[in-house]
């Protein structure tokens, strides 16, 4: 059995690409933004708006970390995923891979791009084809990138199936006679067959059985510590998250509010969306759901077309002031903790402390 | 004290292509006035059901509910009552509240006429009278300019909000027992916690029973005064919160608190999942039913008969045949392996 190290650079050896170490920055996310036209009329479409879904977002992604993604729907955390894959071409702002701009790409550049970038989707109901075999759904992404063919394909569909945990004899089943956690090994497995670098896991647990979602969330963990993976993990359940991720960031209308370290995100969180959403996330245990305080948020979230000027969480933040009609930047307040607020150092002290809430 | 409601032998199955699913076997429980049951459960595993059962909701066919299931809602068998007796029970005495708020509520219809209904039928206001209820209704659960909304449509109301809708209507009639099946699951979490509140303040100033179907036992915790678990048709652990939680005796329900990952657990130590999937619910085992995904099974004795919901300690009951608590160790025994074999296809289970 080949070491880690020497599988991934075997890999990129055969991809022709530079090698970058475990640690080093893989995905550069700057200022991305994806804003979806709305129209009006039938024959002369006429932009009325935008659904501002993702509003400049930037980030980095280390190789072999896992990056927790989360917010409440609509968001834009599965928008994010979404355009950094080019599954929507962003409108504006860039996403490097490896230092190369996958925004500028097209055509059949980036379809050789898309083997490192996988995704495994949330719904394993609606993203595997009815009618295709599973082997035919695993061994289709071989194909397509010249990989394997004939006898070769066959042999590392079966593998596949054997690393996710599934009886290879079951190469010629359809997907529906799979339930649905076996659906999302699948999934993971179709995800796997071309060696990608970087997976987008978008809530690939939520549509899952509490039981069962614990045994898709090991086998993502031991497939990352095997193939060297690095995760773009999204959910919005943010106990899981925590489990998973080495480092968190929050969204909120289209953009990251927070981003700091899992062990810090959780112990001394800066903004108060992250603070009440913390606190609102219950706790199986009744002894600790007794004693704790909840931050409960008054309203919804706003509509992405228009969303409040300034910060857009001031509509339904308990510590708003005139000040939060102006944009806060995104800064660096402790080491590694980046926040979006004016009054960050604020909210750490008066908003409920983390130790009332969440324990 | 007579409960307010007891359920019996309560059985009930499906008729499929496939065979006969036994989507609820035997299931007996209480509840008292003004208590709050939780019933956890993961899908397809008879919860919802039951409730349904309960509200005389299921079409029959295709469902069959065994003759000797009764459900005593203040003295009287609700199965056996007529169609039109039952219809003075329902949405009065008894309401329920449905996962999807978008799905349960008329889309032609504005939420002043879908309110005012059921005041009108079952307390017999005129438009007025009704309308003014109305309002106050929606004012009680934390809906803005009430007044004004009454005319609008359920797609101009958030997912919250419609939610809110719903329990507004819910509770019209001033019901004994509230059923809230999965209330919040279609909810983001600060609309969870929104509404999760409004029910436990609900429940106090107006003392109504509540019984919340649910999968997801961080949601029972803190609202619950008891709770039942259930799995493959069956109530396996019923207990107080506390204890429950404190000590589960039931080997599903031990292994349901270790598989999830909790926010107030700082370590990022593996989770323990359940091996395997649930039974198919035509075909089910002989034994006991998680016996095949059992940490600590003893196949022989756990095959040969159902365990009965047996005390383990006052007011702690759990289906299962040896004294099993957390700190029992787990046997070496490997657990049966997660590759699935030709058993484990299953056909998709209702609910």
């Amino acid at each position: 059995m080949e070491s880690k190290e020497h599988r991934t650079e075997r890999m990129n050896a055969e991809k022709g690409q530079a090698n970058i170490g475990k640690g080093d920055v893989l995905m550069e996310i700057e200022d991305l933004q994806m804003h979806f036209p709305i129209t009006e009329g039938i024959i002369f479409q006429r932009k009325v708006g935008a659904v501002k879904a993702v509003d400049g977002v930037s980030f980095n992604i280390r190789r072999g970390e896992t990056l927790g993604l989360v917010g409440e729907s609509g968001c834009g955390k599965s928008t994010t995923g979404r355009a950094i894959l080019q599954l929507y071409r962003p409108t504006g702002g860039h996403v490097r891979y490896k230092g190369r701009d996958l925004v500028e790409m097209k055509g059949e550049e980036l379809r050789k791009m898309r083997r490192n970038l996988q995704i495994i989707f949330q719904d394993p109901y609606a993203s595997l084809n009815p009618r295709m075999t599973v082997g035919n759904i695993i061994g289709e992404p071989l194909e397509v990138h010249g990989l394997a063919k004939g006898k070769a394909k066959q042999d590392r569909v079966r593998d596949l199936l054997r690393v996710v945990g599934l009886n290879p004899n079951y190469v010629n089943r359809y997907p529906h006679e799979f339930s649905g956690g076996q659906r999302q090994r699948i999934g993971i497995a179709r995800a796997l067959a071309v060696e990608p670098d970087f997976i987008v896991a978008d809530e690939p647990i939520s549509a899952l059985d509490v039981s069962i979602q614990a045994q898709v969330v090991n086998l993502l963990e031991d497939l990352q510590t095997e193939f060297g993976l690095t995760y773009l993990f999204i959910a919005h359940d943010l106990s899981v998250v925590r489990h998973i991720s080495d480092r968190i960031a929050v969204m909120y209308l289209g953009k990251v509010v927070e981003l700091a370290d899992r062990h810090e995100l959780y112990t001394a969180p800066m903004h108060p969306y992250t603070k009440a959403l913390l606190s609102a996330i219950p706790v199986p245990d009744p002894l600790i759901e007794e004693k704790r305080k909840r931050i409960i948020l008054e309203g919804d979230v706003p509509s992405p077309i228009n969303p409040p000027s300034g910060c857009h969480f001031r509509t339904r933040c308990p510590l708003a002031q005139e000040i939060c009609k102006t944009e806060p930047a995104f800064i660096e307040h402790r080491p590694h903790h980046f926040t979006a607020c004016h009054f960050a150092e604020k909210a750490l002290e008066v908003l409920p402390q983390p130790e009332e809430t969440v324990a | 004290m007579e409960p307010l409601l007891k359920v019996n032998n309560l059985k009930v199955a499906f008729k499929t292509d496939g065979g006969l699913v036994k989507a609820v076997n035997d299931v007996n429980f209480y509840l008292n006035e003004g208590e709050t049951l939780g019933i956890v459960g993961e899908s397809g595993s008879g919860k919802s059901v039951t409730s349904m059962a309960i509200m005389r909701l299921l079409p029959t066919p295709p469902a069959v509910i065994d003759s000797n299931s009764q459900v005593i809602f203040k003295g009287q068998n609700l199965l056996k009552l007529k169609d039109d007796q039952m219809r003075k029970i329902r949405g009065k005495e008894i309401a329920m509240i449905f996962q999807d708020p978008m799905t349960s509520l008329n889309p032609v219809l504005t939420i002043g006429k879908q309110i005012t209904e059921s005041l009108k039928l079952h307390m017999h206001l005129d438009d007025r009278a009704a309308s003014r209820r109305a309002i106050e209704l929606l004012k009680l659960v934390g809906i803005p300019s009430a007044d004004k909304r009454l005319g609008d449509y359920p797609h101009q109301f958030s997912g919250g909000m419609r939610q809110r809708v719903m329990i507004a209507m819910a509770i019209s009639c001033d019901p004994k027992l509230l059923i809230a099946d999965e209330p919040t699951t279609a909810l983001d979490v600060t609309i969870q916690a929104q509404i999760l509140e409004l029910l436990k303040r609900l429940r106090q100033e107006l003392g109504t029973a509540i019984m919340l179907i649910t999968h997801d036992l961080g949601v029972v915790a803190g609202m619950c005064d008891r709770i039942q678990v259930m799995y493959a048709g069956k109530i396996v652990e019923t207990a107080s919160a506390k204890p429950l939680y404190a000590n589960p005796r039931m080997p599903y329900t031990i292994g349901l608190l270790n598989s999830i990952p909790r926010l107030d657990s700082e370590g990022q130590d593996r989770l323990i999942p359940i091996q395997g999937l649930p039974p198919d619910m035509i075909t089910l085992p002989p034994g006991c039913p998680f016996e095949p995904r059992c940490a600590y099974r003893q196949p022989v004795v756990c095959q040969a008969k159902v365990p009965e919901l047996r005390e383990v300690e006052e007011g702690h009951r759990a289906a299962c045949l040896f004294d099993i608590t957390k700190e029992t160790p787990i046997p070496e025994v490997p657990a049966p392996e997660v590759v699935a074999t030709a058993n484990d296809v299953r056909i998709s289970p209702a609910g």
